[in-house]
């Protein structure tokens, strides 16, 4: 750039002439810069702005997939969100969700992959790879495959864990929907949460870990005093991430279908099933808008307790 | 307060390498006990081992007539200052200074009270509610030896306590923790690789190399009389001449030079045996004008030290280095003779203190 070698004046000249032209660190200028994004933004707006305000839309229509309202959806304003208040289904379902989000995520997966980071911590050698492994290939194998495999573990005659068990007819997916599915996402999810930790408790400094120990301090007080401290932004973003995705999830579907008698019929389910198997588009949607608010409700909460450190 | 001793003292970490072997070494009560050495030699390995950071492979570490080799750390009655002071960032300074104190479940009006004693007694008063972000380097490291004097432990560990100093700060820093430690009494224990650290504050201390100690004794000895060639080019700001030499007769012969045998050497060696001649560039005289029995060459290198300068002689080949005085430094080039202090002068023979 010729402005970097030129003399003062011609830059103050120039500065005029062509507002912030480089000003900016990579010198580009607004016009240039916002032509490099634009094609970014373009498919942003095209494949995720658009839909979600079409989703909006919708929730206020009575459009249906078949029938007289998919020809001509007719606009009927709140009716569908005073629909899904005043519908035991619906409140059916957020608790269910509730659950799945408490269950799955709060508890199993942060519990559960904090305390394998924890324990492989300062372990080198096959046994971490070994768990590490198996653990991953669980997060990275697609839903489908998981779920196909979960149906063979739990099946009613022929599943490995009632053959394992020795009580051979148990019906685990219908006496118990809500457990299976929590346990299967646990299993499914916690990946990502050990990960996570794994790379937050090495930023734990050892000299701290060390003083405490050296007061005398227990495996308990030193997790308390020292290593939950360092990780509270570790621990809030995940807590945030899994707790949106777990409330989001679909695959809950491919194991239990929401049932039995809608049992395990969490929202994602439940959204699915007004919308594209009864075909009430209209109202899927505005289901659909209460989850998205939901989701921004847990969002702002756990960027405020974020910010909130120190 | 007690004494520490090490028995046979053996480290080795998973891979073989052997951090420590088989050390001896006895600090008694109330000293002041410095570990140096360069980076790699096992000193910080040393004092993890007797804080019980590190478990011993063989040997026992006994503090206060007790063999703690196998007691836990927080069992062992030490209490440690780390290189990077490990303050609690989410505690303020009173709870930093009374944190051992609620480990060990002392009432909270009485570890308050303990903790706002010793950081009034290091000048800590008007900062007892801050967090160890809002201090300086200075502060913090206080704060540190606060929490380890409130723990009334038997002995104090210090790991490279003034590294994370600037320059200026280090050196009051070191009359501070001498004076302190004086006060107190408690047996301390520190880590350097500073020679003019471990020699300034020391009562005592053990020069490692390659986990082995190679000289322990006062500064005093240890910088006078280094026990082998490795403890004498390691201590002393300037770098002791180390000069290969032979016995020939009544005089040694050191780069193509006559000089006297040492007063300590004397009657110690045999004509015509391979020595190295070691004597420091403070213990030379320099003069513009030979005499007998001195290092004649040119002058290569003149640095300024200060108050004086430190002189480069190229003698045959051979550089000998002399402090000189300020006021009277030669120039680059001049002739120049350095007549070496027989009561300081030294000669090893393989590399040991004849």
């Amino acid at each position: 750039m010729a402005q970097a070698t030129s003399p003062p004046e011609v830059v103050k000249e120039d500065a005029r002439t062509r507002r912030g032209y480089s000003s900016d660190a990579a010198g580009l200028g607004s016009l240039r810069a916002g032509a490099f994004v634009a094609p970014a933004l373009l498919l942003i707006a095209a494949f995720l702005v658009f839909p979600a305000l079409w989703v909006l839309y919708l929730g206020l229509t009575n459009y249906r997939l078949t029938g007289a309202a998919a020809a001509e959806p007719e606009f009927v304003g709140l009716a569908n969100l005073l629909d899904a208040v005043f519908n035991p289904t619906f409140w059916n379902s957020t608790w269910l969700t509730v659950q799945f989000v408490l269950g799955s995520a709060v508890i199993g997966q942060v519990v559960l992959g904090f305390t394998i980071a924890w324990l492989l911590r300062d372990r080198a050698g096959p046994l971490k790879r070994l768990v590490e492994g198996l653990v991953i290939l669980a997060w990275i194998l697609p839903s489908a495959v998981v779920s196909f495999l979960w149906v063979a573990l739990l099946d009613r005659d022929g599943g490995t864990l009632n053959a394992l068990l020795g009580i051979p007819g148990f019906p685990w997916l219908l006496d118990h929907p809500m457990l299976s599915i929590i346990v299967f996402n646990t299993w499914r999810g916690t990946a990502f949460s050990m990960m996570l930790y794994g790379a937050a408790l090495g930023n734990v400094p050892p000299s701290h870990l060390e003083s405490a120990r050296l007061a005398g301090a227990s495996g308990w007080q030193q997790l308390r005093d020292v290593v939950f401290p360092h990780i509270r932004g570790h621990i809030l973003t995940n807590l945030l991430l899994i707790s949106l995705w777990t409330f989001n999830d679909f695959s809950p579907f491919l194991l239990t279908a929401g049932g039995p008698d809608g049992r395990s019929e969490v929202l994602a389910v439940h959204v699915y099933k007004v919308a594209l198997q009864s075909g009430e588009l209209g109202y899927g949607a505005a289901v659909s808008t209460i989850i998205l608010l939901i989701n921004l409700v847990v969002a702002v909460f756990y960027l405020r307790l974020l910010r909130s450190k120190k | 307060m007690a004494a520490i001793e090490l028995r046979g003292l053996t480290k080795v970490y998973p891979g073989g390498v052997k951090a420590l072997d088989s050390l001896d070494l006895d600090i008694p009560d109330g000293e002041f006990f410095a570990l140096l050495g360069p980076s790699g030699c096992g000193k910080t390995t040393l004092l993890r081992t007797i804080a019980g950071l590190e478990t011993a492979t063989g040997g026992a570490v006994v503090i206060g007539e007790r063999d703690v080799t196998g007691v836990q750390p927080g069992g062992r009655d030490v209490a440690m200052v780390f290189q990077d002071y490990a303050l609690f960032p989410h505690m303020d300074v009173t709870d930093n200074i009374a944190y051992p104190l609620r480990i060990k479940k002392v009432a909270k009006g009485a570890r308050r009270e303990k903790a706002e004693e010793v950081g009034a007694r290091l000048g800590l008063d008007h900062l007892m509610d801050r967090r160890p972000g809002q201090l300086s380097g200075g502060q913090q490291q206080r704060v540190a030896l606060a929490r380890v004097m409130a723990t009334q432990a038997q002995a104090f560990l210090f790991d490279e306590p003034l590294s994370n100093l600037d320059a200026r700060l280090r050196l009051e820093a070191r009359t501070f923790l001498k004076k302190l430690q004086r006060e107190l009494g408690v047996t301390t224990v520190f880590v350097t690789h500073d020679q003019a650290e471990a020699l300034a504050m020391a009562d005592r201390m053990a020069v490692m190399e390659a986990g082995h100690i190679r000289q322990i004794g006062t500064p005093v000895e240890v910088f006078q009389r280094p026990a082998n060639t490795f403890v004498a080019g390691f201590i002393g700001s300037t770098p002791m001449n180390l000069l290969d030499g032979a016995v020939r007769g009544d005089t040694l012969e050191v780069a193509g030079c006559k000089v006297a045998v040492p007063i300590a050497a004397e009657g110690r060696l045999t004509d015509g045996e391979k020595i190295v001649y070691g004597v420091r560039p403070e213990y030379m005289a320099y003069s513009a004008g030979p005499a007998e029995g001195v290092l004649s060459g040119k002058v290569a290198i003149v640095e300024n030290l200060g108050a004086s300068h430190l002189v480069t002689l190229d003698v045959n080949d051979v550089l000998v280095q002399a402090v000189v005085p300020e006021g009277s430094e030669p120039a680059v080039g001049d002739d120049g003779h350095a007549l070496p202090r027989r009561d300081r002068a030294l000669v090893y023979r393989d590399g040991e203190l004849v």
